[in-house]
């Protein structure tokens, strides 16, 4: 793992602005296939299933992304990425993407040079520990053994966690969401400490979930979204217009069930914006005018995906809560379609 | 008649630089030279100016700053308030420590397996076969997994020593195995410890002139004293006398259990352990046939004079053999040494915090300063493969064949 980052870093040396002044909308379009950075696995956000098929919450993005500017929701090549090497990935012009729960910060977007197009999952830091331990408050924690993804914001936040609360602990760092889950199954860690989301999904892999508890403090905003390099603004319009569509869509009541009828019958201005019926949206972005159309068909709106990848159905069984629409109270708010 | 003509003047014409053999590798050498610096200037423009388009720029500055992450073994004060600098500090002092621990062991590995894999004892010599081929043949870090995998899998978590009835208890009360690492006594310093300090500190000194005067006194006049037991009892008695004589001023604090783990006494983590021991055994099998090579190397007929002298074969090996077998070893033993160090760096697969992991890790990762931090690791990773050679040679002068 750590040659990757070495391997990274040289490349960055090589390529990286090579490919930063370049039309990545370009490059895209004529390799027919678009490189997308996803985790290593997180079942419900991005793993491959038991075909070998990409699925998830983030890969969505990625597949909407494919269809608007492909046409195609296959053409997408996953590239699985480690908290620590997702970066020089991007920057060194390896992914054209990067859909990984990746949280927007300060420094990541304006040190790192990275463009956040927006937020797909409003998240927090949770803490998981096994029922058996007894703890029900993360300021019981005293001298924990804390699992933690290094390279993360996690990672940041858990320290300040502990230092405000004048309490220690001893961390364990861990490269991937599997090796943690190994580990604190192992028990060489009192606590796994990771998004809540990413808790509920590691948890909902377990063979006894209800031995584990998540512990009610959420200690720092994460709000995780898709990202691309800085200075490719046309590319960079196109992924958070696709991720503004899917959002829009549901919003505007448009899924992938209806898609079709919509776009023929629909008397709503804004929807027929979206799906390229009036105006020229998707010439604005370089793309064509069913783009939105076909990224919806594909994917169906933000609530199907929520819905089939970590709804309160599946097993890893999320509440929307602040990822709501906000007219449902939630913060998830799309600018119009004009 | 003849006549003398001048000898021809030296003269030197531009085209000699290519035809005279005198001349022509230095002209070769300088055009190489050049490309080589051209090449070199044309991949650091390239990368400034490439920098330079993604906005981005060569800094140290956050060294500075505080690196707001926690290491889970540190052998300095750190605090996620100390700045990067400390952190790939407290790195590079664990890089040394696990690469010193190992090379001690390997060593050791080394010189029994090698020795064995020569034991006229079929199932010691095949023993030892096996063991050099299975730990070569293999990477290092599947060793170094298969290691940690065992011990986390394997060994108990702290909470199986708690209750009426565990289903672990210490070893002798004092030592803990668990799979978060080994927890044994920690020495408690009261008053007057440093006397007793004091008077080993001198015993190791004495014994070393015991040692050195009976070698004397073995080639002055052939009288052989007894070496292992006056040594030990110049380096045990003194200290112990002094010890109780103060009223045992140095204590010990056993590990027990506190809350979530176990508190006092000294942890020695399980990523250290795994890593070590990975690193010693398989770089230990590679010790072994040098030292094989290195006995082979030694003619049959030393063996065979000495054990004409009467001497036994333990003897044999330590007075005759090993020692000119050193002259072999040595070379190849320092690139074991340089790979050790070098393959320390595998240690975050298993959350070993070593420099690779700090500097190269998470404050590469939390400060996106991939190049700084990457030319930061090179420049310590070649310092400490030069300075390890550098002292290596000099023993390596010490043992070689002195012509006279």
């Amino acid at each position: 793992m750590n040659k990757s980052a070495i391997f990274g870093a040289l490349t960055v040396a090589g390529l990286a602005a090579g490919a930063a002044g370049a039309a990545t909308l370009d490059d895209v379009k004529a390799r027919g296939t678009l490189n997308c950075g996803v985790t290593t696995g997180l079942i419900g956000f991005a793993a491959p299933d038991a075909n070998g098929e990409w699925k998830g919450f983030d890969v969505a993005v990625c597949r909407a992304v494919a269809a608007a500017v492909l046409g195609d929701a296959t053409a997408v090549e996953f590239v699985p990425t480690t908290g620590k090497t997702r970066f020089t990935a991007l920057a060194s012009g390896e992914i054209d993407m990067l859909a990984r729960n990746t949280t927007w910060t300060f420094s990541r977007d304006v040190d790192l040079k990275f463009d956040f197009i927006g937020v797909n999952y409003y998240d927090g830091q949770g803490f998981m520990v096994p029922k058996a331990l007894g703890v029900s408050s993360a300021k019981d924690l005293d001298g924990a053994t804390v699992c933690i993804q290094t390279g993360t914001t996690t990672e940041l936040n858990l320290a300040d966690f502990f230092r405000v609360n004048n309490i220690s602990y001893e961390p364990v760092p861990i490269e991937t969401n599997a090796e943690a889950q190994q580990q604190y199954l192992a028990g060489a860690c009192d606590v796994y400490t990771t998004d809540a989301s990413g808790l509920a999904a590691t948890r909902a892999a377990f063979e006894n979930p209800g031995d584990h508890v998540l512990l009610p403090e959420i200690v720092s905003k994460e709000p995780l979204g898709p990202l691309v390099r800085h200075g490719d603004n046309e590319w960079g319009d196109v992924v958070r217009w696709t991720l503004n569509a899917l959002i829009s869509a549901e919003e505007l009541g448009v899924s992938s069930a209806n898609v079709n009828e919509m776009a023929s019958s629909t008397t709503n201005p804004e929807i027929a914006r979206l799906l390229g019926t009036e105006g020229t949206l998707g010439e604005m972005l370089g793309l064509d005018a069913d783009w939105a159309k076909r990224a919806i068909e594909s994917q169906g709106n933000y609530g199907e995906i929520f819905a089939t990848n970590i709804g309160e159905d599946t097993p890893i069984g999320l509440a929307r809560g602040l990822n709501a629409q906000w007219t449902d109270g939630g913060l998830l708010y799309s600018p119009p379609f004009r | 008649m003849t006549t003398l003509t001048d000898p021809p003047k030296e003269s030197f014409r531009l085209s000699m630089l290519l035809n005279d053999t005198r001349y022509r590798s230095l002209t070769l050498q300088a055009i190489a030279a050049l490309l080589l610096a051209l090449a070199i200037a044309y991949l650091g423009n390239n990368l400034i100016q490439n920098l330079r388009a993604a906005g981005l720029n060569i800094s140290y500055d956050f060294l500075g700053n505080p690196s707001n992450y926690d290491i889970n073994q540190t052998l300095i004060d750190y605090s996620s308030r100390s700045s990067h600098l400390r952190a790939a500090v407290v790195g590079i002092l664990n890089t040394l420590l696990v690469a010193f621990l190992a090379c001690l062991t390997a060593t050791i590995f080394g010189v029994i397996a090698g020795v064995l894999r020569l034991s006229p004892n079929w199932l010691v010599r095949k023993l030892m076969a096996v063991y050099v081929e299975i730990f070569r043949n293999i990477p290092v870090l599947i060793w170094i997994i298969i290691i940690f995998t065992l011990m986390t899998a394997s060994m108990p978590a702290p909470s199986a020593f708690r209750g009426d009835d565990p289903a672990s208890t210490m070893l002798l009360g004092a030592f803990a195995f668990t799979n978060r690492g080994v927890y044994i006594p920690a020495p408690v310093w009261g008053a007057g410890s440093l006397v007793v300090l004091g008077v080993f500190v001198l015993s190791v000194i004495g014994a070393f002139i015991y040692r050195r005067y009976a070698t004397k006194l073995l080639y002055d006049t052939g009288r052989l004293l007894p070496m292992l037991w006056p040594s030990l009892a110049i380096l045990l008695l003194p200290s112990i006398l002094v010890y109780f004589i103060l009223g045992s001023p140095i204590g010990l604090e056993y590990p027990e259990l506190r809350g979530f783990n176990f508190g006092g006494g000294i942890k020695i983590g399980a990523p250290l352990i795994a890593l070590w021991f990975a690193l010693s055994i398989y770089t230990g099998a590679f010790i072994a046939e040098n030292v094989r090579a290195g006995i082979l190397s030694v003619s049959k007929g030393q063996t065979e004079a000495a054990a004409a002298l009467g001497l036994r074969p333990g003897r044999i090996m330590n007075l005759v053999v090993l020692p000119q077998a050193l002259r072999v070893i040595i070379p190849p033993l320092i690139s074991q040494y340089l790979n050790i160090t070098k393959n320390s760096s595998l240690a975050i697969a298993v959350g070993y915090a070593d420099v690779t992991a700090t500097l190269g890790g998470i404050t590469l990762n939390q400060t996106g300063r991939a190049i700084e931090c990457v030319l930061l690791l090179m420049l310590f990773y070649l310092t400490i493969s030069l300075l390890i050679s550098a002292f290596m040679n000099v023993y390596n002068n010490a043992t070689k064949l002195k012509e006279r």
